[in-house]
C-alpha cells in the first residue's frame, strides 16, 4: 500500500491486517491496513467488485449474519478491538446506511427514526421520543418536509427522503461513525447532490466512511480516500493529493478512467 | 440495443406476405377456446351455489344459528304439513367453531416457528428433510389423520371422542399449509430490511419477531386462513375423532357436534334432506367471510 503524506494523529478506527474470504482461500479483501480519521469523511473508492463493500461491512461486523464468512485481523475502536465487543454495542457506536433506501416498511416515519430504540426494547419518554426525531430529522434536513405526515408510512417517500430517512434512523441512535454504502447510487443528482451537502454537514460532529464507486463524488465531499483493487488497500492518502498526484499507477489508470 | 428498419423503397425483393386474414382467424379461435376453457372452469362454482342459495336460503332464519338439529320425526312432521324443518345447526356451529379453535392454537405457532426455522436454514440437510416430511404430511388423506387422532388422543388422553381429539386431526393437516405459507413469505421479505436492523444491534430473534413477522404479516395471514378453510369443511377424520352431539357441547374432552358431521347426518336421514343445503351455505359462507376478513386486514395493514 502506498501512501501520500497522510498523517492521522488520533485515528477513530484502525484497520489491521484485515482479510476477508466468502469462499475458503480466495479472499475479497486483503490485508488491510488503515487508519481512518476522526470528524472527516473517508471515501473507498476503486471499481465494482474490488471489495469496498467487503471492507465497510467488516466495520460493524455485518459479516457474521452469513455463516462461512471467514475474517482474519482485527479492527480497533478507540484502541478496543472491535471482534471482542458486543455486537450490540457495536452498532450502537457504529451506524449503517445502505446503498438502496430500507427503511422498515411496517413502520411510520416516525417509528422508522427511533427504531434502534424500539426494536431494542429500549423504553423512552415520550417527550424524549418525539425530541430524538424532531433533532435527528432536522440533521437530516426532512423535518420540514415530513412534520405533517410523521405517522405515514415511510415507504411513501421519494427516495431522496427514505435515503435521508434511513440516515436519520442511523443518527437517531448517536453512533460516532456512520458506514454508509454508496448511499447515492439510487437517487437522482438533485438527491443525491442534498445527501452530499448532508455529509459534509455531518462530519462536523460524527466520522464518516463512504463507499463510493463515483469517483467526483470522492473528489467533492472525502477528505481522504482509500483506493483499492482486486481486494488490495492499493493507495490510501488525502483526496486532494491523490487526485492530484496519484502515487501507483493503478490509481492513475482508475483516476483516468481506464477501467471500473 | 440493435434496431433494424427495413425500407421497402430501397428492397423491393423483401415482400411481406400479407397473412393478416389467416392470423385474424387464429386469434378468433384462439380468443374462444379460452373463452370456453373459462365457463368450464367457474360453472361449477357458479352451479354449486346458486343451488345451494335456491335450495338452502329458505332453512336460514334464526332457529337456525340457535336450535340445536332436530330429530327425524319433527323433521317429517314440518315436511308433511309443507314447513320448513325446524331447529337449526347451533350444535354444529359452535362445535365446528371450538374444534378449529383448539386445532388453530395448536397449529399456528407451530407451524410458524418451524416455517421460520426452515426460512433461517436453507438448504441444510435437517431443514430439507423437515420440509420433505411436512409436503409428505400434506399428502396424507384426512381419514389417515382422523385415525391417528383416534389412536393417539382418543383412545390414549381423552379416554373417548372429544373435540380434542377433532383439533389434533385437523391442526396436523394444517401445520404442512402454514409451514409452507410462513416460509414463502418469509422470503419474500427483502434482504436489506433484515440487514437494517442487524445494523441498529437487533438481536437475532427480535428481528424474527419484531422485523420479519410484521413484515410477512399478511402473507402469514393469508396462509393460515388458507389452512383454516382448508379444515373447516372436513368431514372423515372428524367422524373418527369427535364423532358427534345433539347438544351443544363446549368441553373439550366430550363428544361435539360440527358443521360437516351434520350434513353428513342430514345425508343420511331422508327427511332431514333439506337441511343439507342450508348447512352447505353456512360453510361456504364462513369460508368467504374467512377470505374477506384476511383481504380487510391486509388492506387496512398496507395503507
Ligand atoms: N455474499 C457473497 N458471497 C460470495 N462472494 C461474494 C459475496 N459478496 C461479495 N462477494 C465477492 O467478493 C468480491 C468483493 O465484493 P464487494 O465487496 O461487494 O465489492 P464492491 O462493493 O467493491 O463492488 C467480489 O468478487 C464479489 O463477487
Ligand atoms: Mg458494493
Amino acid at each position: 500500500m502506498k501512501e501520500n503524506n497522510l498523517d492521522i494523529q488520533n485515528p477513530i478506527l484502525s484497520i489491521k491486517d484485515l482479510s476477508i474470504a466468502y469462499v475458503q482461500d480466495k479472499y475479497a479483501v486483503k490485508n488491510v491496513n488503515a487508519e481512518i480519521e476522526r470528524n472527516a469523511i473517508t471515501a473507498i473508492m476503486g471499481p465494482s467488485g474490488c471489495g469496498k463493500s467487503t471492507l465497510l461491512r467488516a466495520i460493524n461486523r455485518m459479516h457474521e449474519l452469513y455463516p462461512n464468512i471467514n475474517t482474519k485481523g482485527e479492527i480497533l475502536l478507540h484502541q478496543e478491538n472491535i471482534y471482542k465487543m458486543d455486537t450490540i454495542k457495536l452498532r450502537r457506536k457504529i451506524g449503517m446506511v445502505f446503498q438502496r433506501p430500507n427503511p422498515f416498511p411496517t413502520m411510520s416515519i416516525y417509528d422508522n427514526v427511533i427504531a434502534g430504540y424500539k426494536l431494542n426494547g429500549v423504553k423512552l419518554k415520550k417527550q424524549q421520543r418525539d425530541e430524538i426525531v424532531e433533532k435527528s430529522l432536522q440533521d437530516v434536513t426532512l423535518w420540514s418536509e415530513v412534520k405533517d405526515s410523521l405517522f405515514k408510512k415511510g415507504t411513501f417517500l421519494s427516495g431522496g427522503q427514505q435515503q435521508r430517512l434511513c440516515i436519520a434512523r442511523a443518527l437517531a441512535y448517536n453512533p460516532e461513525v456512520i458506514l454508509l454504502d454508496e448511499p447515492t447510487s439510487a437517487l437522482d443528482p438533485i438527491a443525491t447532490a442534498r445527501v452530499e451537502e448532508l455529509l459534509v454537514e455531518l462530519k462536523k460532529k460524527y466520522t464518516i466512511v463512504l463507499v463510493t464507486h463515483n469517483m467526483s463524488q470522492a473528489a467533492r465531499i472525502s477528505d481522504n480516500s482509500l483506493f483499492m483493487y482486486l481486494g488490495e488497500l492499493v493507495e490510501y492518502g488525502k483526496t486532494n493529493v491523490m487526485f492530484t498526484n496519484p502515487i501507483d499507477s493503478r490509481t492513475e489508470a482508475y483516476l483516468t478512467g481506464q477501467f471500473g | 440495443m440493435i434496431s433494424i428498419t427495413i425500407n421497402r423503397n430501397i428492397s423491393p425483393s423483401i415482400k411481406f406476405k400479407d397473412n393478416s386474414n389467416l392470423r385474424k382467424l387464429k386469434n378468433r379461435i384462439f380468443k374462444i377456446i379460452i373463452i370456453i376453457l373459462s365457463i368450464i372452469t367457474i360453472s361449477p362454482i357458479v352451479l354449486i351455489l346458486s343451488k345451494l342459495v335456491i335450495k338452502g336460503f329458505r332453512q336460514i332464519n334464526i332457529d337456525f344459528f340457535t336450535q340445536v338439529a332436530p330429530d327425524t320425526f319433527e323433521a317429517m312432521m314440518a315436511i308433511a304439513s309443507g314447513d320448513v324443518i325446524p331447529g337449526g345447526i347451533a350444535n354444529g356451529i359452535t362445535g365446528t367453531l371450538l374444534i378449529v379453535i383448539i386445532a388453530s392454537v395448536i397449529a399456528i405457532p407451530i407451524g410458524v416457528i418451524t416455517g421460520v426455522y426452515l426460512y433461517e436454514n436453507q438448504g441444510k440437510k435437517y431443514a430439507n428433510l423437515i420440509r420433505n416430511l411436512s409436503d409428505i404430511l400434506q399428502g396424507v388423506p384426512s381419514i389417515v389423520l382422523g385415525i391417528i387422532g383416534y389412536l393417539w388422543v382418543v383412545l390414549r388422553v381423552t379416554n373417548g371422542f372429544s373435540a380434542f381429539a377433532g383439533s389434533v386431526a385437523l391442526s396436523i393437516m394444517m401445520l404442512p399449509l402454514i409451514v409452507r405459507s410462513t416460509e414463502e413469505t418469509m422470503k419474500m421479505v427483502p434482504e436489506n430490511i433484515k440487514e437494517a436492523a442487524a445494523a441498529l444491534g437487533v438481536p437475532y430473534h427480535k428481528i424474527i419477531l419484531r422485523v420479519m413477522i410484521p413484515s410477512s404479516f399478511s402473507g402469514l395471514l393469508t396462509g393460515i386462513l388458507l389452512a383454516i378453510s382448508r379444515v373447516l369443511g372436513e368431514t372423515a377424520p372428524l367422524l373418527l375423532t369427535t364423532l358427534g352431539s345433539s347438544f351443544i357441547n363446549l368441553n373439550i374432552s366430550k363428544p361435539t357436534s360440527a358443521v360437516p358431521l351434520l350434513i353428513w347426518n342430514f345425508y343420511n336421514d331422508p327427511n332431514m334432506i333439506n337441511l343439507i343445503w342450508s348447512s352447505s351455505l353456512f360453510l361456504i359462507g364462513l369460508v368467504l367471510a374467512l377470505n374477506l376478513i384476511a383481504k380487510r386486514i391486509i388492506a387496512r395493514r398496507e395503507k
